[in-house]
């Protein structure tokens, strides 16, 4: 029988905008297996371990360890608890040695003086108990990525966790080294520790975990051995549908080839292959909507697209017009407009005004400037047409954009993107976190474009959106295309789960082509 | 050519070599204090104004204390014991109080930069500028004047000759016969060095310093420690104030620090925080200034050779940064492959 070690009953989180994180979940795990938690993005996965390591309150339920009713106060509470997490993003001091690292704020001391050869030598030990390599004297910024994870469970392990979450420890790995891990993670559950295992991809967790929670919109949807679900059964748990917005659309007419993506390769600072090798067409008149669990290399491509990220390998074109080499103004003058999923950094300075947003590019332009100056009255006119167009709520053109609501934001970088004359439109995540008015109101104008003849690439994660939006469907998956579906409308969500998964990929052939010539 | 070579004459006269460690004295010590700012995350913009400070309380606090320790009697007619042990005491007395000098400068920026989190360079740049108004309005406090403080008899540490050192020429010239912060200043280097790498509070501070989000993960109090390394910052400003009005020279003069808290924090950055680069950097822009001395003598423009040392700071900054960009390219070339 095996002994449950920690049970978090029906916890319910509700952030204090309103929005409600976890519902009721129930997530139980018992000692010394590797307990799979997987769900979409914003499934309320983070919310959960961030509330089991006592970061975020919650308002009710209870957290059970080992039989006893817990809540813990802080990281370093849950530490003490014997819970210890490594995060996605490190916390390493990069020029401190592994072993420095692994006994910081417990640094064993002789004399008075900082003892660095027991701190070498709890390390060691720690490396050869739990089997993990890496040199206790090597510099961690001088690390691969890999040994940089190693050294994180390392610290957790030294403070004696027992049990270890991690977050999506495979995202930053190449395959090799995840191959690695999990020898390491199996060895760590034969010494009778508990993991939880944060993840995307379905494979790894086949191979890795001995039972699975799902999550879905807050809501822990489905419990079982990993042994008795097939990997359909598990996608399409994660990705059942809810709430369907209809967008009401005519079938799209494509034209000629728009912007052209071949071979387009992207390796990341570490070494790692973000985009791999993928080549594909966005035509005049279509929604090409680019689905995919986050992270697969959508953000990457459109950062590449519009002149923010470099690439190593392949063309980018627009229009025959090669973009290599070319300012970002310079591509935004051949027509490529951009809303950014980092609404906050790249979509609107939140400081400045809704004009002065609106006016961020096109300033420099012949008809809003009246010799030296800037033609006032002009731009006035030309901000004021847009706030109504786009039914932005402000009091005032020169509202701070902070101060408008999320939709309103968006609103004003959409007013933006849209009001330039565009003949592509790279729109990342454009309703993400917004209400549904706008939602609807993005979606219905992003339609209106593609009638008028412009290529719209859809970045989304959101698989309602994508599907309802798009006229043909690509799906990422770990930097490659997984498919080409070129009838939006004949596909399910089913379907796409299992291409996003990596549960079914189509052949290369299939896959070509989406590259339009 | 004829200048060049007059130049190049009174470089090497070993009296050049040892103004040059004397100069260096206050630059060493302000950025040893730059370094344990630098070290724990926070640029310490105040080393300038710090220093000032303290050097102004070491002088009144000197001179204070001698005055009463004499209760009054002219130091020309007193018993002979009893002034020496009022230069004593004033020495002791001058050395104390601009040490707390500078230390409370530094927990002033720290309260403003960690407990109320302003930022550190408006917060340092605001000592600065109060300490260059604040010294000369307690100056004419304490002294009645506004300019330099002579009406205070104040005291200044010991010059100390080094036994068997002294008496071999040239060398001797150089090392010996130095004021006692001079031969401080190179101790504190390897003090600072040993509390960076070989302390379990150094350990801290460079993590802080590095990633305090790392450090609070595992329980290190990230305030606490920019505070004491704060702290130690000041105790340097200080010492390097009373190297200012307490070595050399005895006296305090309104904005006698002229610059040297930044040049000290320069060599800071030429020197990347490491202690012993710094220390070299901190020799460098000593050379510089002493060699500005030097020309002083000579026919040379005055405002020239005012210049040089500053001149050579900027020099030493853009070397610096060509030098760690050219490190990052190369870095970045070898992930490429």
């Amino acid at each position: 029988m095996p002994e449950e070690i920690l049970l978090m009953d029906k916890i319910t989180k509700v952030y204090p905008n309103g929005f409600v994180a976890n519902k009721d979940v129930t997530f139980s795990i018992n000692k010394g297996e590797i307990h799979a938690l997987m769900g979409e993005n914003g499934a309320g996965k983070s919310t959960l371990m961030k509330i089991l390591f006592g970061i975020e309150p919650f308002e009710e339920g209870r957290i059970v360890l080992k039989g006893k009713e817990v809540r813990f106060s802080g990281p370093l509470d849950a530490i003490a608890n014997g819970v210890g997490m490594v995060h996605q993003h490190f916390m390493l001091v990069p020029s401190l040695t592994v072993a420095e690292n692994v006994v910081l704020g417990m640094e064993p001391k002789k004399g008075g003086m900082f003892d660095f050869e027991e701190a070498v030598r709890i390390t060691q030990e720690a490396c050869d108990k739990y089997n993990l390599k890496v040199d206790p004297r090597a510099k961690v910024e001088d690390l691969p990525v890999g040994n940089k994870q190693k050294v994180e469970i390392i610290k957790a392990l030294v403070r004696g966790a027992e049990i270890l979450i991690l977050d999506e420890p495979t995202a930053v790995l190449t395959p090799q080294e995840t191959a690695e891990l999990f020898v390491e993670l199996k060895h760590l559950k034969e010494q009778g520790h508990t993991l939880v295992f944060i993840s995307h991809k379905l494979n790894e967790i086949k191979e890795l975990c001995d039972r699975i929670t799902i999550l879905r919109l807050g809501k822990s949807v489905g419990k079982a051995n990993i042994a008795d679900v097939t990997e359909q059964d598990i996608s399409r748990m994660m990705v059942g549908r809810d709430v369907v917005l209809k967008v009401d659309k005519t079938p799209a007419k494509p034209e000629e080839t728009v912007l052209k993506v071949r071979d387009l390769k992207i390796v990341a600072d570490s070494g790692k292959p973000i985009v791999n090798d993928i080549s594909f067409s966005v035509r005049k008149g279509e929604i090409l909507g680019m689905a995919g669990v986050e992270g697969n290399g959508q953000s990457q491509i459109s950062e590449a697209i519009t002149g923010l990220l470099g690439y190593q390998h392949g063309t980018i074109s627009v229009n025959g017009v090669d973009l290599k080499g070319k300012k970002i103004r310079e591509i935004r003058e051949l027509g490529v407009s951009h809303i950014s999923e980092d609404r906050n950094t790249y979509g609107a300075a939140l400081i400045s005004s809704v004009k002065d947003n609106i006016l961020s590019d096109r300033y420099y332009k012949k008809e809003y400037n009246k010799g030296l100056l800037m033609d006032d009255k002009k731009i006035n006119e030309m901000t004021d047409e847009l706030i109504k167009e786009f039914l932005i709520k402000c009091d005032d053109r020169d509202d701070q954009v902070k101060m408008l609501s999320g939709g309103n934001v968006q609103k004003v970088v959409v007013a933006r993107e849209f009001s330039n004359n565009p003949t592509l439109v790279i729109a990342n995540q454009p309703t993400r976190g917004i209400d549904v008015g706008a939602t609807e109101f993005i979606r219905k104008r992003l339609v209106e474009l593609r009638d008028q003849g412009v290529a719209v690439l859809l970045i989304s994660a959101d698989l309602n959106e994508v599907l309802e939006l798009s006229d043909s469907i690509i799906v990422m998956n770990e930097g490659k295309i997984a498919a080409y579906l070129e009838d939006a409308s004949q596909i399910t969500d089913m379907i796409l789960g299992e291409y996003m998964l990596g549960v079914q990929t189509q052949t290369p052939e299939e896959i070509a082509r989406v590259a339009y010539d | 050519m004829e200048l060049l070579s007059q130049i190049f004459d009174l470089l090497r006269t070993p009296a050049f070599a040892a103004s040059v460690l004397r100069i260096t004295t206050p630059i060493l010590f302000a950025a040893l204090g730059g370094i344990m700012a630098r070290r724990c995350g926070i640029l310490n913009l105040a080393l300038e104004g710090s220093m000032l400070t303290a050097a102004l309380f070491a002088v009144v606090a000197s001179a204070f204390t001698k005055k009463a320790v004499l209760g009054g009697v002219s130091a020309a007619v007193a018993d002979p014991a009893l002034v020496t042990k009022a230069t004593n005491a004033g020495m002791l007395a001058g050395f104390i109080v601009g040490t707390l000098a500078g230390v409370a400068m530094a927990m002033f920026l720290a309260y403003m930069a960690v407990g109320l989190k302003a930022d550190a360079y408006l917060a340092g740049l605001a000592i600065n500028t109060m300490a260059t108004g604040g010294t000369v309005f307690i100056l004419y406090l304490a002294a009645g004047e506004k300019g330099i403080s002579s009406s205070l008899d104040s005291g200044s540490m010991p010059f100390i000759d080094i036994p068997v050192i002294k008496d071999i020429p040239v060398i001797g010239e150089i090392f010996s016969g130095q004021n006692m912060m001079t031969y401080f200043s190179w101790i504190c280097v390897a003090v600072v060095y040993f509390i960076l790498f070989k302390t379990a509070t150094g350990l801290r501070i460079r993590a802080v310093g590095e990633n305090p989000h790392a450090a609070e993960s595992v329980g290190v109090n990230v305030k606490k420690v920019q505070y004491i390394a704060l702290a130690f910052s000041g105790l340097f400003c200080g010492f390097a104030g009373i190297s200012l009005s307490m070595s050399y020279v005895q006296f305090f003069s309104r904005g006698m620090s002229s610059g040297k808290g930044f040049i000290g924090m320069s060599a800071m950055n030429l020197g990347n925080a490491s202690p012993v680069a710094t220390a070299v950097a901190a020799l460098l822009f000593g050379f510089f200034d002493a060699m500005a001395n030097v020309m002083q003598t000579l026919s040379v423009p005055v405002q020239f050779v005012q210049a040089i040392p500053y001149a050579a700071t900027l020099l030493g900054l853009v070397v610096f940064a060509i030098q760690s960009d050219n490190k990052v390219k190369k870095l970045k070339a070898k992930q490429d492959k």
